[in-house]
């Protein structure tokens, strides 16, 4: 078993049902308590699209219902009974045209295809009143930040809702990705979402190698968790430090920065890259650790095992921390659960998902504690960080424990086995990535579907908004933290 | 306040003494390519480049759109080409970051005299990401951190185009960002140039060959530096900058 789900089907054992039917299939599978896991189209013919749910039951099982509809007929939106499906019926409204009756919010995901080049056309929402007014933001942001629109619906000094528009950053690539040979992607999977590169590139290996009929060794997926729990904590670091720095409390800003360069130093030393860029590919691992390196990573790791436990204490005890975090930004469990929040921004608001927590592969070997707050405001999502941290931290040890040293393997890649559908979902630091591939009777690559976290987080980020002030976006911003370019695609 | 204490000792002094030797342990940086023949009709390296950076006959390898995966250096069945640890491979042209063997780094930046008049004793950045994935971004936040602490030459980053003097630009030029991109230059002041990083920014990177950009604000406006990397480490960007603008 590996250390990341990768579900492998034939395609001729899921029978493609009609919309309605899936539509009741699906709608069944959530009344019992399953999540969505994806839901998406890809074009049959010019007018037909197949359609794919993936669903998730409570142990962590992953099962694949499909059908087949034309762009006329399409499907009653799932949508006004489960939130959770908005960005997902939004998608493929606006990737294939396939018609989503009923839908409360179909506005445009993205802005790609036809609708390219079409940012002044998003449909804001618009709030009347003689109180009421509006404060557009974006898309080019005061920071060194990527791009979006945010606009500010307010009444008096209280934000009423948060509107986000993104697509700015929309560079094609899923279309890229069905160029060329598919077991060659590595480098561009590296930048879907250039802050997750090992999260999106393990997504990718883990699901090539199931096409492939091949299984990595224990050292391979365990230099993989490495470079994983490394990206989170050097993330984690990041947002923290941000986070501070968005309330002027330079101390945390000055020593989560710092430590998160250390963080990001140690994936340099094993990888050649602070972003972890080439550690993975497909068959294999090319992070080298030899007793020096592992010496360096050990005294990294306790280094910042220290020290951050030095500044959380500061910045916890802190009360121009505590008084500008908590009850500020409040996603609750019910909003979290509804708007189907995956992730860290789940797990800040008392929903316990978590990939790691199924214990298969490394993570079965080394067990990962999951870690849940449940007051859903910035200093949950802050904490939350914090505990995360602390666990990775631990996790880390234990694995250099158990691994002294990895040397680059790759194992030869074979043919991809045709007429097969993948899905593989890996919970980056973010929350869960979700990569769903298909061959065709070939075995060539017929589609390549990428869901970074972002694109259902961001809705947390607009409710998150109510009821605060516009004073208190950036901190809610940062303490999501969301992809700008991983919604965008 | 002891705790805050506590924190201010245990800090210490993070910065980066001399930022022009620094010399990053780990990593893959400016690539060098031996002088010895290629096996007879090899084309392995150009073979496996995602980024078609590589030209043959002989070996070139051009940094702008180089992504440093390495994959050209694990092809070659000469050990031709090794990717070292130097970050120093920034160029005022786009020719100058050509790579060949006998000449092992790029044509140095040559201070310019105007900027250097200018700027060179304060100079204020606006960035724009149009497109780009995050990564050059960290890379670019990272320069104000307390390692690299770059407003040490007084160089800063500024929340508003009309404070800035320069625009770094990163990711590939989408044409969703086209609009605001232009916006934003249209609002800075003369004088001004812009500083072009990334792979994705200096050639599209490996979203080159996609519909999805509109690279013509590159046509209309020549970037002063190319800075490449992806991302670029941001000593490649300080020591570029540095010597654009004669700062010693």
């Amino acid at each position: 078993m590996t250390s990341i789900a990768a579900h492998c089907r034939p395609v001729a054992e899921l029978p493609l049902r009609d919309a309605r039917e899936w539509v009741a299939k699906v709608r069944s599978a959530l009344e019992q308590g399953e999540r969505l896991v994806t839901l998406f189209g890809r074009k049959a013919d010019a007018e037909g699209a197949v359609l794919t749910a993936v669903l998730q039951a409570g142990g962590g099982e992953l099962h694949v219902l499909r059908a087949a509809t034309t762009l006329e007929q399409g499907w009653h939106t799932l949508t006004r009974d489960f939130p959770a499906a908005q960005c997902f019926e939004r998608e493929v409204h606006e990737q294939l045209g396939v018609r989503i009756a009923d839908h409360p919010w179909l506005k445009p995901i993205r802005f790609e295809g036809k609708n390219l080049r079409k940012m002044k056309d998003y449909p804001f929402y618009k709030l009347a009143g003689k109180e009421v007014h509006e404060v557009a933001v974006g898309p080019i942001h005061a920071g060194i930040i990527e791009p979006g629109s945010f606009r500010f619906m307010c009444l008096g000094e209280t934000v009423h809702h948060l509107e986000i528009q993104l697509g700015y950053q929309h560079r094609g690539v899923e279309a890229l990705l069905l160029r060329g040979d598919p077991r060659s992607l590595a480098p561009l999977v590296e930048t879907i979402a250039g802050d997750t590169s090992i999260g999106h590139a393990w997504a990718y290996c883990a699901a090539i190698e199931a096409l492939a009929g091949l299984s990595p060794r224990e050292e391979i997926e365990a230099s993989r968790a490495v470079g994983l729990e490394l990206e989170r904590i050097a993330m984690h670091l990041s947002g923290l430090s941000g986070l501070a720095s968005d309330i002027g409390f330079q101390q945390g800003a000055s020593s989560y920065g710092r430590l998160r360069t250390t963080a990001i130093n140690t994936s340099m030393r094993l990888c050649g890259s602070r972003f972890g860029r080439g550690w993975l590919r497909p068959g294999g691992s090319r992070a080298a650790m030899d007793a020096g390196v592992a010496e360096i990573a050990r005294a990294n790791l306790s280094l910042i095992g220290r020290d951050v436990a030095i500044i959380n204490d500061c910045f916890l005890s802190a009360l121009t921390v505590q008084h500008r975090f908590q009850g500020v930004g409040t996603v609750t469990k019910q909003q979290a659960l509804e708007l189907g929040l995956v992730g860290m921004a789940a797990r800040a608001s008392g929903v316990p998902i978590d990939q790691r927590s199924f214990g298969a592969g490394s993570y079965g070997r080394i067990p990962m504690k999951t870690s849940v707050e449940e007051s859903g405001d910035c200093w949950a999502r802050a904490l939350l960080r914090i505990r995360e941290i602390d666990c990775s931290l631990q996790w880390l040890t234990a694995a250099l424990d158990r691994f002294p040293a990895f040397a680059p393997v790759c194992e030869a890649v074979g043919a991809l086995a045709p007429g097969q559908f993948v899905v593989s979902v890996c919970e980056g630091w973010r929350g869960e990535i979700v990569h769903c591939l298909e061959t065709d009777g070939l075995g060539k690559l017929l589609h390549y579907k990428v869901q970074d976290p972002s694109l259902r987080n961001w809705f947390g980020l607009a409710l998150a908004l109510r009821r605060n002030e516009i004073s208190d976006f950036p901190i809610c911003n940062k303490s999501f933290d969301l992809s700008y370019c991983g919604n965008d695609l | 306040m002891f705790k805050s204490l506590k924190v201010r000792k245990n800090q210490g002094w993070q910065f980066i003494v001399d930022l022009t030797t620094a010399v990053p342990a780990g990593f893959r940086g400016r690539p060098v390519i031996a002088e010895k023949p290629c096996a007879r009709g090899c084309v392995e390296c150009s073979k496996v480049c995602p980024t078609k950076a590589i030209a043959l006959d002989s070996v070139r390898i051009d940094l702008a759109r180089c992504i440093f995966c390495n994959e050209c250096a694990l092809a070659c069945p000469e050990d031709k080409i090794e990717f070292t640890s130097e970050t120093r491979m920034g160029s005022a042209t786009p020719e100058g970051l050509v790579i060949v063997s006998g000449r092992a780094r790029p044509t140095p930046v040559a201070t310019s005299s105007a900027l250097k008049k200018l700027f060179g004793r304060s100079l204020k950045l606006r960035q724009v990401s149009a497109g780009g994935c995050n990564g050059c971004e960290l890379e670019l936040n990272a320069l104000a951190n307390v390692n690299f602490d770059l407003q040490r030459y007084g160089i800063e980053w500024v929340a508003s185009p009309r404070h800035a003097d320069g625009l770094v630009l990163s990711g590939p030029l989408t044409q969703n960002m086209a609009d605001a991109l232009q916006l934003a230059w249209d609002a800075m002041p003369e004088p001004r140039f812009v500083v072009s990083f990334g792979a994705c920014a200096l050639s599209g990177g490996p979203f080159m060959d996609s519909p999805a950009l509109d690279r013509a604000f590159l046509d209309r406006f020549k970037p002063a530096l190319f800075v490449p990397g992806c991302p670029p480490h941001p000593l490649t960007f300080i020591a570029a900058i540095l010597d654009l603008l004669g700062v010693e």
